[in-house]
């Protein structure tokens, strides 16, 4: 589904990734770990174009590196940017309307299976975005980018300063994602829930792969853990 | 008295509602951008000539749409080919360039026109006078000028608040790349504001043709009042433009009708200045006389008192 080879990127003259490869393949959730810094975000960013990478990014059999922002979007890749984007000043439903990429769009998600999944994106469908909690801005950026119908959506950080009871909502919320057949890559510093929902993972190090197993593996690999992960 | 007021206040509203209609394409590209558009009244300025000179072909009414579109694909044609590159290179550069287009269109149209004014008369259909109150009567194009500047407020806040497209708008002023990883053309909604930017003032052009004289000063003699307006309205803000160029409009109608001087204010208050004093010759200035002062007084207070403007969000 998404090939990643050699992928470099710069912020002015620092190399920030230095040559990054990793595969999702279709339905899994891949998360990529590592602490702050290691460029988790940037390797994301990279991909949808936000940051101009260098190397080959190929998305279902074509090569996306060059691709506008946009172009990359409409190729079915869906991102949910770390700091709950949302619009504030537009509200709920006008945000997810945002997310579709045109009118006539049918895709798998309605705005009735965002409110079943979310009952309070219902209550506050005409509410503006920038009053919701924390929380519950961060699944609407998820429902969002959902309603653009993307076949890989990659998350930035979804349970950053979240309380534990909407850790699990996330979480749950993934699973059914995946279960209809959408990839996941779960970008995360913590190993919160990607150990409990992950199929694979890689772990960061300055700008690299460092690791790459099942959370089994990782969980029985105290060395990586140490080296990379604990702070 | 009464009849002073009443006409004064019209005149306001209509001369507000024209730089609301410069304004508001003038925010909304800054806003996006980021870069304030100095060529922005060059454009007011073609939709003036453009409308003459359409108008000679096909008449007035046509040209009334046609010279805003012409000018709206120039627009098009300057964001996509022009402002698109220069953009990559930071904001100075950026404003230097649309600096050079206003003189550049200012020199174009003195080539194609000459510097003498033109003969862009009102339309024979809306020369007559609407109504008359009192001794003064209200000529019918000034009511045309603020239904079309009317009509134009609610077809944009429409169009902003109330279709998708309005919608990616509010939402790429302030998150353009998050917008962009939706799924959505970015590069191309700002074109197309640039060019509804430009077409907007290009109308108000074919509009403030009948009201002002059509040279090829017009441009320079506007512009700096739009920019005041922006300003003070705040930047980025279309219902701060709108109470600014009203506000400005209404002000500077009535400080051209009031022909009283501080010195008569004095008088009528008891304290007399007499010739010999220093500051006789200060006191004696009209309002009138001074009245093309007062946007720029505004500008420069606004700017210490409230950088960011009545409405506006943004702190530069």
């Amino acid at each position: 589904m998404l090939r990643v080879r050699d992928l470099h990127a710069f912020y002015g003259k620092s190399h920030i990734l230095q040559g990054v490869s990793f595969d999702v393949r279709p339905g899994e959730i891949v998360s990529l770990l590592g602490r702050n810094g290691v460029g988790r975000s940037t390797t994301i960013k990279a991909i949808m174009g936000d940051v101009p990478p260098r190397g080959s990014i190929i998305f279902r059999s074509e090569e996306i590196v060059g691709l506008r922002p946009h172009e990359i979007a409409r190729r079915g890749l869906g991102y949910v940017p770390e700091n709950r984007d949302i619009f504030p000043g537009l509200t709920v439903r006008e945000n997810l309307i945002l997310g579709m990429k045109s009118t006539k769009q049918t895709g798998r998600w309605s705005f009735e299976d965002m409110f079943e999944m979310f009952p309070l994106l219902r209550e506050r469908a005409d509410t503006m975005g920038g009053v919701l909690s924390g929380g519950e801005q961060q699944m609407l950026t998820i429902c969002r980018t959902l309603m653009g119908d993307p076949d890989l959506i990659m998350i930035d950080e979804p349970t950053e300063g979240l309380a534990p009871k909407m850790v699990d909502l996330v979480a749950g919320l993934l699973e059914q994602i995946a279960r209809r057949g959408i990839s996941i890559l779960l970008v995360e510093q913590k190993l919160t829930i990607a150990l409990r929902i992950g199929t694979r993972l890689y772990v960061m190090g300055h700008g690299r792969i460092v690791f790459e197993g099942t959370p089994d593996d990782l969980k029985a690999n105290a060395a990586v853990r140490k080296e990379w992960l604990e702070v | 008295m009464l009849e002073l007021v009443i006409f004064s206040t019209l005149n306001g509203v209509v001369y507000g509602l024209l730089l609301f209609m410069l304004s508001s394409g003038l925010t909304l590209i800054f806003s996006m951008m980021g870069v304030l558009n100095f060529a922005h009244a060059s454009m007011f300025m073609l939709g003036a000539y453009f409308s003459y000179q359409v108008g000679k072909l096909v008449g007035f009414w046509p040209a009334l749409v046609l010279a805003p579109l012409l000018v709206g694909l120039i627009g098009a044609g300057v964001e996509r080919y022009g402002l698109r590159h220069v953009h990559r290179h930071g904001h100075v550069p950026e404003l230097l360039f649309t600096f050079g287009l206003a003189y550049l269109i200012e020199e174009i149209v003195v080539m194609g026109w000459g510097r003498n004014p033109i003969e862009n008369r009102v339309p024979a259909t809306l020369d007559f006078p609407l109504f008359t109150l009192f001794t003064t009567s209200y000529p019918a194009y000034k009511a045309f000028m603020m239904a079309v500047s009317i009509g134009m407020f609610v077809a944009l806040y429409l169009v902003l608040k109330r279709t998708r497209i309005g919608l990616i708008i509010q939402a790429a002023l302030t998150h353009p790349s998050t917008v962009a990883m939706l799924g959505h053309n970015v590069p191309q909604v700002f074109m197309r504001v640039f060019a509804a930017g430009t077409a907007l003032a290009a109308l108000a052009g074919v509009i403030g043709g009948f009201a002002l004289l059509t040279t090829p000063n017009m441009a320079a003699a506007l512009g700096p009042i739009v920019f005041v307006v922006v300003v003070i309205g705040g930047l980025g803000s279309l219902g701060g433009a709108l109470i600014a160029s009203l506000a400005i409009g209404i002000m500077q109608t009535f400080a051209v009708a009031l022909d009283v001087s501080l010195l008569d204010l004095l008088r009528h208050a008891g304290v007399a200045i007499g010739r010999e004093s220093a500051l006789f010759e200060l006191a004696s200035i009209k309002i009138a006389q001074a009245a093309p002062m007062i946007p720029y007084v505004l500008l420069v207070l606004m700017l210490i008192v409230r950088p960011k403007g009545l409405l506006g969000t943004r702190e530069t």
